[in-house]
């Protein structure tokens, strides 16, 4: 080749193109290697590569990891894993989805509605190579049926899987919430390699929001197939982990016991502890199976629990939106009295109603004739209406929401509860931004006594009420006690719990005159005890003091000089029973909030369960005294 | 047109190259043809490789787009430019290299991606066009064919990416680079004495080579010389992606009817081992397609290489032009059991960002190249 340097532009032009061309055959003949290398695979070896992927059935499959199991604090199992065969089709497989269904309704005993939902989801957005589910839960005597005539139906499979159960039933649905089959809009949030054999998922309550924790991680094995798809054997196997068991601070006992107190009612109970806000109980009434929710529950059955006139499947504990009615007084009181508002000594004459102008609007008291001469105690004890209304007018708005704020009205505190509502805290503001309204004095008068604007759910109540037993300290309301991991948690568990913990507390609420929690306390032990008490029935015969507040709220408004008569009233129409109340009240155990939706007396038809509740978590006493009744 | 009439009269007089409005475009046609016909096909196979699922080809055909524009972009700055800018270039892309194994993020013990607030990137694909924008700019302004010292000059600005690569690190793309500054030493006219002692020295060094490589990187090669060593380990892509081809056989299985790629016996369908997919369902006769494709591809690159009117144009085009031939034939290779395997994505077909848009920015140099021309009067 040449040995001078390029002084000429032509002779450096076909020196590179004679390596251009170079480079050019050798590009060719290496692309010849490749092809002949192609030629030798496809051609040449084409038989005994077809023979190898005849048998290549040997396939990377993905394990579903086991979920988590859910105990209550006792350790009853609340939610267990039960095995369960179903009936699948593989569309890739199938020869004729109607001719396959045919053949199949000769062996075994299909409905119209499983036939249909499973035609619902051969449509939908699957994984290539997905079975579908036809039926669940199959007998033994149908999987023999099915396994003799096996190999006329290509495509069909038993499949083998566990089945989330839920042995407490529908005492524990609106406190648990349920799984279900994952949908399409669910199989595109998750990660599809972790949920690659999952089905089923969190669809309410703890199962929804502890999914991180409870699901795992998904386990691949090795298997040798036949033609058809189906296992002959496992080569080798990359065990799931499964989920980690959790432990709720549910009391089942107790749950079950105060889901049969309210058993014929459209009722809420929420018991919490206040020393640790653990949630005892937690029941909504009138409920539902959550095991009909977990395969799939049939449209007619689901078209039957939503149009039930009762709504079993609204969780009236944490998202009930109820006025608390009188419930609501110890909080104003309090506002009232440690806001410097009026004196602690504070006392009116109450003549039955209450004007805001003379000849103005009556708003009248809940006991027609008056309650004479009352101060603090007995505006609680008695819930003397017209007190109320006289303190509301000598405290500014601002601050009875600041007051009941700090209480965690208005605010989903609860740690674990993503159902929850906020339900609504009337301010000034709140007003001005939906109306576009001033606040009016007569607004504060019914704020005063829990009605108007002022909107609370059962669980709001008694979180209330546990921080006002606490004196101030607060606690969050949560259904999580314990994570079970011997094995220790993988990043994403570890972070869903270094959520929980980071989630702000609200601040302790701390009064200006410490005193005056004895005074509110004092006013609520009266309204169980003392012989004017609201509930002096209830309190009758305990050997505990128990402090509680009555309430009752209007459905419907009554017309100005218009008579409350219950008996002419529809059933819907008449007032909710409400009652909080905690015990013992020197050294609080359990705080209760019971709403009974039409109720009418809180005394009546609240008190009772809240004393039945107490009594059975303090004395464990599950004499249900009600049914006696 | 009565303005195109008159344009051609006067260029007829003149002897000016035409100055039809696809010339502003600086776009060069044939190999634009060619380049979209190769992302079609590409996407056709692609929704059968990603199990089809019309999201991935959804994705991918923007990242076409994306490298589309990027290769307009790139068509308008002329070759000059390239070559002024290329120290910059390739300081920055040597800094973002030691950026990497400083501060980066990867996967499985590597350590090849610098994450931004919003997206990442391989620093290692910057560096594919960068060397060679570098190698040949340097050697252009030199006598041809290079000194003794312009070649040592330019095997340590090789070495010092590769070996920042092969830090990483990535054994793949470290070849790859390599090779791309290799290119345009050998197209440079450096004596065939030099490249034969060269091959020789390689050849010697290969047990040293083997001394620095990682325990993975190992296996890979133990498992290309003998597969059937661990049928369910490391050999079972190999052996999975063979049997794919192979049972294809000329005619092939038919469009999304493979059964070793739909029932996912085959591992990386999608990404690098897509082209038993083709030899599966399409068989010979769509490997044969894609070959073509390819190989009319690298002709159009080297005839703009050949035509190329400087020295700096002719080295680059001609680099870029066999590095592309070189993935071409590392994966095809690799996934054929003719080479051990190598991360090596197979051009503009395997799903994936940055390679694709990486090799559609040096097809837009390649049309800059070949538009940016002026007669030459010599």
């Amino acid at each position: 080749m040449e040995s001078k340097r390029f002084n000429d532009y032509s002779k450096e032009n076909s020196f590179f193109a004679s390596r251009a061309i170079i480079a050019f055959l050798l590009v060719t003949v290496l692309m010849a290697v490749l092809v002949s290398r192609i030629y030798y695979l496809q051609v040449i070896e084409h038989d005994r590569f077809t023979a190898i992927s005849e048998r290549n059935r040997i396939q990377l499959q993905p394990v579903a990891p086991r979920r988590g199991l859910i105990y209550d604090r006792n350790g009853e199992l609340l939610a267990d894993n039960r095995p369960n065969f179903s009936l699948t089709l593989l569309k890739e497989e199938l020869q004729g989805v109607d001719e396959t269904l045919a053949r199949l309704r000769e062996i075994v005993e299909l409905s119209e509605d499983e036939i249909s939902r499973f035609k619902r989801r051969l449509d939908q957005r699957r994984r290539p190579y997905e079975t579908v589910p036809l039926k669940f839960r199959l007998t033994e005597e149908e999987i023999a049926k099915i396994s003799i005539e096996y190999h006329r139906l290509p495509g069909v499979q038993v499949e083998a899987d566990l089945v989330r159960a839920y042995p407490q039933g529908p005492a524990l649905a609106h406190a648990l919430g349920y799984v279900g089959r994952i949908n399409e809009r669910e199989l595109k949030i998750v990660d599809p390699n972790n949920y690659a054999a999952t089905h089923y998922i969190g669809k309410l309550g703890v199962e929804r929001y502890y999914e991180s924790l409870l699901h795992g991680e998904v386990g691949w094995r090795k298997v040798e197939t036949d033609v058809r798809g189906r296992v002959l054997q496992t080569l080798e196997q990359q065990d799931p982990v499964p989920g980690v068991d959790i432990q709720v601070s549910l009391d089942a006992k107790l749950q079950q016991f105060t889901a049969e107190l309210i058993e014929n009612r459209r009722a809420a109970v929420v018991a919490i502890e206040p020393a640790s806000g653990e949630i005892l109980a937690l029941v909504s009434n009138p409920s539902y199976d959550p095991n009909a929710f977990v395969t799939g529950i049939s449209v007619k059955d689901y078209n039957a629990l939503r149009d039930d006139l009762d709504l079993p499947l609204y969780n009236r504990a944490i998202r009930g939106l109820y006025p608390p009615g009188s419930t609501l007084k110890p909080f104003t009181a309090l506002a009232a009295v440690d806001s410097g508002s009026v004196p602690l000594d504070h006392q009116i004459w109450d003549p039955g109603f209450y004007q805001l102008t003379a000849g103005g609007r009556r708003y009248r008291d809940w006991k027609k004739d008056g309650h004479g001469q009352v101060d603090l105690n007995h505006a609680l004890a008695e819930s003397c209406d017209v007190w109320f209304y006289d303190i509301a007018t000598k405290t500014d708005i601002d601050t009875f929401s600041d007051y009941l704020g700090r209480f965690g009205f208005g605010t989903v505190t609860s740690l674990d509860l993503p159902e929850a509502s906020a339900a609504i805290l009337p301010s000034r503001e709140w007003k001005r931004g939906r109306d576009n309204l001033p606040w009016y004095p007569g607004d504060s008068l019914n704020l005063s006594i829990g009605q108007g604007f002022m909107i609370a759910t059962p669980l709001q109540l008694a979180t209330a009420t546990a921080v006002l037993a606490n004196r101030g300290k607060w606690v969050r309301p949560q259904m999580l006690k314990r994570v079970i991991a011997e094995n220790g948690l993988d990043e994403i568990q570890q972070a869903q719990l270094a959520e929980l913990e980071s989630k702000p507390l609200p601040a302790d609420v701390k009064l200006n005159r410490e005193g005056n929690w004895d005074e509110i306390i004092q006013g609520m032990v009266n309204v169980v005890h003392a012989s004017y008490g609201t509930a002096r029935k209830v309190g009758a015969g305990t050997e505990y003091l128990m402090a509680g507040k009555t309430g009752t709220a209007q459905v419907v408004g009554i017309a100005q000089d218009a008579e409350y008569d219950s008996e002419a009233l529809l059933e819907r129409h008449r007032d909710h029973a409400l009652f909080v109340a905690f015990a013992p009240a020197d050294d609080p155990k359990i705080a209760v909030a019971v709403v009974v939706e039409n109720g009418e007396g809180g005394s009546r038809a609240a008190a009772p369960v809240a004393r039945e509740v107490i009594d059975a978590w303090l004395l464990n006493d599950y004499d249900n005294a009600l049914r006696d009744e | 047109m009565i303005r195109g009439d008159f344009q051609r009269s006067m260029d007829a007089r003149s002897l000016r190259r035409p100055d039809s409005l696809w010339s502003y475009t600086h776009l060069d046609l044939p190999l634009l043809l060619l380049l979209l016909a190769l992302c079609g096909y590409g996407l056709f196979v692609l929704y059968s490789a990603s199990g089809q699922d019309i999201e991935y080809v959804r994705r991918q055909a923007v990242r076409m787009g994306a490298g589309l524009a990027a290769l307009i972009v790139l068509a308008q700055v002329p070759p000059r430019t390239l070559m002024r800018l290329g120290p910059w270039l390739y300081v920055m892309g040597v800094g973002l290299l030691v950026a990497v194994l400083l501060f980066g993020v990867g996967a499985k013990g590597a350590q090849r991606w610098i994450a931004l607030p919003g997206f990442r990137f391989q620093p290692s694909e910057i560096m594919k066009l960068m060397l060679p924008i570098m190698v040949a700019g340097y050697l252009a302004r030199h006598p041809l064919p290079p000194s003794f010292k312009s070649i040592g000059v330019s095997l340590v600005m090789i070495a010092v990416p590769f070996a920042l690569i092969m830090k990483q690190p990535d054994l793949g793309t470290s070849l790859l680079i390599g090779a791309s500054g290799v290119f345009v030493l050998l197209f440079s006219g450096i004596y065939w004495r030099w490249i034969l002692l060269a091959i020789a020295l390689g050849a010697a060094a290969l047990p040293g080579l083997w001394m620095v490589m990682k325990d993975y990187q190992k296996q890979r090669v133990l498992t290309f010389l003998d597969p059937e060593s661990d049928p369910l380990g490391a050999g079972w892509n190999i052996i999975q992606s063979k049997t794919a081809i192979g049972s294809g056989g000329l005619p092939g299985k038919g469009y999304l009817e493979g059964t070793q790629s739909q029932l996912n016996f085959l591992p990386e369908s999608h990404t690098d081992f897509i082209i038993a997919v083709i030899g599966e369902e399409l068989g010979m006769t769509g490997v044969l397609v894609l070959l073509a494709l390819y190989l009319l591809i690298i002709g159009r690159g080297l005839v703009i290489a050949v035509q190329a009117q400087d020295s700096f144009s002719r080295l680059l085009a001609g680099s870029l032009t066999l590095t592309f031939f070189v993935y071409v034939f590392v994966n095809i290779g690799m996934v054929t059991g003719l080479l051990p395997v190598v991360g090596v994505p197979l051009p503009m077909v395997s799903y994936g960002g940055t390679s694709i848009v990486t090799l559609m920015v040096g097809f837009g140099m390649l049309m800059s190249i070949q538009t940016h021309r002026q007669m030459v009067r010599r």
